[in-house]
């Protein structure tokens, strides 16, 4: 293994390291130019929607104003919302996303990976599945709204409806896709039925499990939301279903630049469980996520 | 004293997709002494890594008998150790655990396992990467680890299906001479699955030649060169060409019927 020929002559070494620090700085330049490019497009995104909206082109009674906005948010943040202080809206609807997000994954992990070892109980079952993927499932917020009431229950389980079937099915085809190889050796080295759920079965699973938690972050997010939009006292749904009773597109778009930082501080956070939970795996999925 | 490994007239077939029959293996008999070397070669295709699973008990024959040392197989054995031809180490485990693996499965302690694998990991030249995972590994590496995991059970049957084939052929001999010494000092008999003739008379004690499919044994023929082998030498050896020589007659014609049939199946 080791038949690697270690005898480069000092001049022959020195070329490629010259060549490795061009393409540093060109690699360095590149990013610049990235991140510059990037601002520009925020500039005049911002800019031309302020501008057309302050000059009267755009009616801002419709589509807001980025400095409306800026101050709405301002005035939340300093003076409260008119349901009470800010973080507290934004710390309800995290209270129930995650919730729904932990309660919607577990149950989907757990009824993923069962139907996936017991094929009598999948294909018994999986008529029954299809059928309550097809629905449009937020629909049910409303349902929740009347049977749990408007406090946390009917949110957390609209999230976790939502976050549910993406799991499952991930859950399901990762157990379905395990390689028959690692199965094969795992019995000839003496794993019994239980061991190789444990040590094959769900670590093989884990990758597509973890790949399915992002979207579902975001979907847990959708469903609390949405079950606040359908009733609720407080929450980051609750403050834009206000501002839209009042007119107030810059509320409305307050309410959405808050719900776009936490899906983003969530997102890393994901990631960050991702690296821990599958830190065998040579390239995470989000070194090439956009 | 009973056989090792004795297949005495096994047909296995499968069910194709499309809900046809595939018949693999036909009327296949042979037999493996304790401590014997042997190696199954035939065209590709040809029911060799079949016939090593129904020794193994992963797959049980459609017909027929398969015994080892005595006894009919039902289920896989526990003391049977089989290396596959792909990776089959697990990637989600470092070295340390991947060859801890069997002895925890079998009931041993945390702590005894990975003691033994400690030490199965530098008889196979690994010490000192205990910690990194089977991606940060090279393709002969990954062997090595294969082998600890699948040795440090002391298996009395060892199942080999190509083991070697992706390796470049510098590490592949390092590996077969490295095999050979492990497996002098067990006494193991060993089912080695090749399309490598070379290889086959370099390793083994006996040669058995598959037809192309649905396998049936061709002929057997006893190497007799002296142990201990080296690999890279062996083949210098005026012994090697003859029985080269004599084993390829029969081969080749095998190996012809395989390529025609593919041709076929590529045009139609």
């Amino acid at each position: 293994m080791s038949v690697r020929s270690a005898s480069a002559l000092p001049e022959a070494a020195a070329a490629p390291e010259r060549a490795g620090g061009r393409r540093a700085l060109a690699a360095r330049r590149r990013r610049l130019m990235v991140n510059g490019l990037r601002l520009l497009v925020l500039v005049v995104w911002i800019g031309s929607w302020e501008l057309t909206t302050r000059i009267g082109l755009v009616d801002k009674f419709f589509f807001g104003m980025p400095s409306g906005i800026v101050q709405r948010l301002w005035t939340w943040i300093t003076e409260g919302t008119a349901l009470g202080p800010l973080w507290e809206q934004v710390l309800v609807t995290m209270e129930e996303t995650v919730l729904g997000f932990l309660v919607g994954s577990v149950l989907g992990i757990i009824l993923g990976i069962a139907l996936g070892r017991n094929r009598l109980l999948a294909d018994v079952l999986s008529p029954y599945i299809k059928a309550a993927n097809s629905i449009p499932r937020v629909v049910l917020g409303a349902l929740f709204a009347i049977s749990l009431g408007l406090d946390l229950k009917s949110k957390v389980a609209t999230a976790s409806i939502l976050v549910f079937f993406v799991v499952f099915f991930n859950a399901f085809q990762g157990v379905r896709e395990v390689d028959r190889n690692l199965v094969a050796n795992a019995r000839i080295l003496g794993a019994d039925g239980r061991r190789l759920t444990t040590e094959v079965i769900i670590p093989s699973a884990l990758s597509w499990i973890a790949a399915s938690l992002h979207i579902s972050f975001g979907l847990a997010l959708v469903g609390a939301v949405v079950g606040e939009l359908f009733g609720a006292t407080e929450g980051v749904g609750e403050l834009i279903y206000n501002a839209k009773n009042n007119f107030d597109a810059n509320g409305v778009f307050a309410g959405m630049a808050l719900l776009a930082v936490v899906a983003l501080v969530a997102e890393s956070l994901i990631t960050a469980l991702e690296s821990r939970l599958i830190k065998w795996r040579p390239n995470p999925v989000t070194d090439v996520a956009i | 004293m009973a056989p090792a490994i004795q297949l005495r007239r096994v047909t296995k077939r499968f069910l194709t997709p499309k809900g046809g029959v595939y018949t693999a293996i036909r009327d296949l008999s042979l037999q493996v002494a304790p401590g014997e070397f042997c190696a199954l070669v035939g065209p590709t295709g040809s029911g060799k890594s079949t016939t090593l699973a129904l020794i193994s008990g992963l797959e049980p024959p459609s017909e027929g008998e398969v015994e080892v040392f005595g006894k009919p197989v039902t289920g896989v054995g526990h003391n049977i150790g089989y290396v596959f031809q792909a990776d089959a180490v697990f990637p989600w485990k470092s070295v340390l655990d991947n060859v801890a693996a069997g002895p925890r499965y079998r009931g041993a302690s945390k702590r005894e396992a990975r003691e033994r694998a400690q030490d199965w990991i530098s008889r196979v030249g690994l010490a000192g990467f205990e910690d990194r995972y089977p991606h940060q590994l090279s393709g002969g590496m990954r062997k090595r680890v294969a082998l600890a995991q699948t040795l440090i059970n002391s298996p009395e049957v060892l199942l080999m299906d190509e083991p070697f084939s992706a390796l470049d052929v510098q590490t592949r001999t390092l590996m077969e001479n490295e095999l050979l010494q492990l497996w002098a000092a067990s006494s193991a008999s060993v089912v080695f699955v090749t399309h490598d003739l070379e290889e086959a008379i370099a390793l083994a004690d006996r040669v058995y030649v598959l037809t192309a499919g649905p396998a049936t044994v061709k002929g057997n023929y006893a190497v007799d060169l002296p142990r201990p082998r080296n690999v890279a030498e062996i083949r210098f050896q005026p012994r090697f060409d003859e029985i080269y020589q004599e084993i390829w007659s029969d081969l080749r014609d095998e190996v012809l019927v395989s390529y025609e049939r593919q041709k076929r199946i590529g045009a139609a």
